[in-house]
């Protein structure tokens, strides 16, 4: 059989083609892992690559012994799960009752819904509306305007329609009403859905950055994103005016950039392995149209 | 099923014979929707509402409704700017060399890893391919502007041990546009291929174990068999992609620019957060932003008709 030795030929030229971007994924991540964990003077020399050069901790001492950092950290742990709790409440209590087609202007209700995915306000109205709520430089700023996501909304309806109706039938033989119906019988149904969606509304929180940019002034109130916009990337400017010969603060070490870096990441890829177990099921289930 | 059908003729016709009771019969439904609908009513509708402040001299003392209309004269005012039309200029520019670099890439990979015979390799290549996807905006603008540093960024120490000149990959105009589209790539290539891997287990197992019959080869399976299969997927992406055109996101340009390439890297998205919250003109920032929407749904619109023409199907 000829073709089998060419086809070993075309198998090894796809896997390392594949390892390529393998490679040209992980690459830049290594490469910032290896800059926080490594001295100044070989950062400033070229010689680390994605291997940390004369291992040094000095940059994580700093990021953990800075009272704003961790501040900041704490702040986005509490917004995270704050938002994750009530963006599920939210979106469970608004599918349920759009699986029910019995239910008096239920095609009403999903177009109301369903219009907010293509039509908004747009940036200065929704920051219009914030500042008019009162809202501004308040906790509250970050979790009521992204509070639902029509599409997750939808995928989690779709999920909720696919329960057998027989489940519910019997638990209304047994005289139970919709609030017991939804937490003894749909709820209990739809775990790995709910575990999903409630990963993807904290994993979008925790990187969520423009409407901190637009809502929050307080440094108080910065998540780790903001603060980490005004750390490493805004700090550019002030590179550059250094690099200009012009009076500016001092440079922030490189090792200390990645190390902030990392500590904003590291969360994210901590979680990952849960989230990328479920989330192509996920899309599979938002694919199929409710 | 049955019971399903049964029950749902049973309601519809109690409810023509009565529809007050329906009201009462599912207040409990109705009490579970009341926080939602609001959410949607406050959030989402009263700032559609509030963009007609574009048509009006808008103070906020006076309020959104109290203020005196002007009409087109805030649109008058934005189509004399100049930074309007770089802003607009970009947007375009940026979105279709986005769609010509980072359109193809993810359905080659996806060809690539739906070739992979080896389960646990491929398993692999997915975790990591898909990983950029979860990665903020902020953070890869961090890493890029590390990485990507003319002076001391590993990129351009490695290119200076080649003996070439180190690029201003994040300073200069016209690298700043490739290394933008370039982490583009980076970020979605992988994430991208989802839609393609989902269409592609849809292709009927048969076809391959025919064309083995007649002896076909990998590259005449791949390109007789395979890219047809997902040739109906790639063509909705790309009228999608296309009725996306005129909008742009907010994080990308945003972190990725600085002060030294904005004639390339302003778009309409950041250039509304320039005028309307960094300088507060409320009406003009909200005027661009009604325009780009209005540009964005004649894309769409249009996106979709063709859409219904090739496909026979919308993009809905």
């Amino acid at each position: 059989m000829k073709p089998y030795g060419n086809d070993k030929v075309i198998d090894m030229t796809i896997m390392s083609l594949i390892f390529i971007a393998g490679i040209f994924c992980l690459v830049p991540l290594l490469h910032i892992f290896a800059l926080s964990l490594s001295a100044n003077g070989p950062i400033l020399s070229g010689k680390v690559t994605i291997f940390p050069v004369d291992i040094d901790f000095t940059a994580y001492k700093t990021v953990f012994g800075n009272p704003a950092m961790i501040h900041s950290l704490f702040f986005t742990i509490g917004l995270v799960a704050l938002f994750t709790v009530i963006s599920m409440f939210m979106t469970v209590i608004a599918a349920y009752p759009l699986t029910k087609p019995r239910l008096k202007g239920r095609n009403f209700f999903l177009l109301f819904i369903v219009l907010t995915m293509f039509f908004s306000g747009g940036m200065i109205p929704d920051y219009l509306l914030v500042k008019n709520l009162m809202l501004l430089d308040t906790i509250w700023a970050l979790i009521l305007p992204g509070m639902i996501n029509a599409f997750y909304l939808i995928i989690i309806k779709t999920f909720f329609s696919s329960i057998p109706v027989e489940l519910e039938e019997s638990a209304r033989m047994d005289g139970a009403g919709h609030f017991k119906i939804l937490t003894h019988v749909v709820l209990p149904l739809s775990l790995p859905v709910l575990a999903t969606l409630s990963l993807f509304y904290a994993v979008g929180r925790w990187n969520g950055f423009m409407d901190a940019l637009l809502y929050i002034t307080n440094a108080e109130l910065y998540p780790l994103q903001l603060k980490l916009y005004e750390m490493v990337i805004n700090s550019q400017v002030n590179d550059m005016a250094i690099a200009e010969g012009m009076n500016a603060a001092a440079p922030i070490p490189e090792s200390l950039k990645a190390a902030s870096i990392m500590f904003a990441t590291i969360p994210i890829l901590l979680v990952y392995p849960w989230l990328q177990r479920y989330f192509i099921s996920g899309m599979m289930i938002g694919a199929v149209k409710g | 099923m049955q019971i399903a059908t049964k029950r749902h003729t049973g309601a519809a016709s109690r409810v023509r014979t009565n529809s007050k009771s329906s009201l009462v019969r599912d207040w409990q439904l109705y009490l579970l929707l009341l926080l939602p609908l609001a959410y949607f009513f406050i959030f989402k509708y009263i700032p559609m509402l509030g963009a007609v402040i574009a048509f009006k001299d808008y103070n906020m003392f006076q309020g959104v409704l109290a203020s005196p209309w002007v009409g087109f004269e805030t649109f008058r005012e934005v189509f004399a700017m100049n930074g309007f039309y770089i802003a607009l200029r970009n947007t375009f520019m940026l979105n279709l060399l986005d769609l010509l670099i980072s359109f193809p890439i993810p359905i080659i990979l996806a060809i690539l890893l739906n070739e992979l015979r080896v389960k646990w390799f491929k398993k692999g290549a997915q975790t990591i391919l898909y990983l950029p996807h979860f990665i903020s905006w902020v953070i890869i603008g961090g890493m890029a502007i590390q990485l990507l540093a003319t002076n001391n960024g590993i990129v351009n120490n490695i290119l200076k041990s080649f003996g070439m000149q180190p690029v201003p990959f994040l300073t200069e105009p016209f690298y700043w546009v490739i290394t933008y589209l370039g982490i583009g790539v980076w970020q979605s290539a992988g994430w991208g291929t989802i839609i393609y891997l989902a269409a592609l287990t849809g292709i009927n197992k048969d076809l391959y174990e025919a064309a083995d019959v007649d002896g076909a080869t990998r590259m005449r399976k791949i390109w007789h068999i395979t890219l047809p299969g997902i040739k109906p997927t790639i063509v909705i992406l790309l009228i999608i992609n296309i009725g996306h055109m005129a909008t742009i996101g907010f994080d990308r340009p945003f972190v990725l620019s600085n002060p030294l390439v904005t004639d390339v890297s302003e778009v309409i998205s950041t250039y509304v957060y320039k005028i309307g919250i960094q300088s507060a003109r409320y009406t003009i920032a909200t005027a661009i932003g009604l325009f780009q929407a209005v540009v964005g749904l004649i894309f769409l619109l249009s996106a979709d008709y063709i859409s219904r023409k090739v496909n026979d199907q919308g993009i809905w």
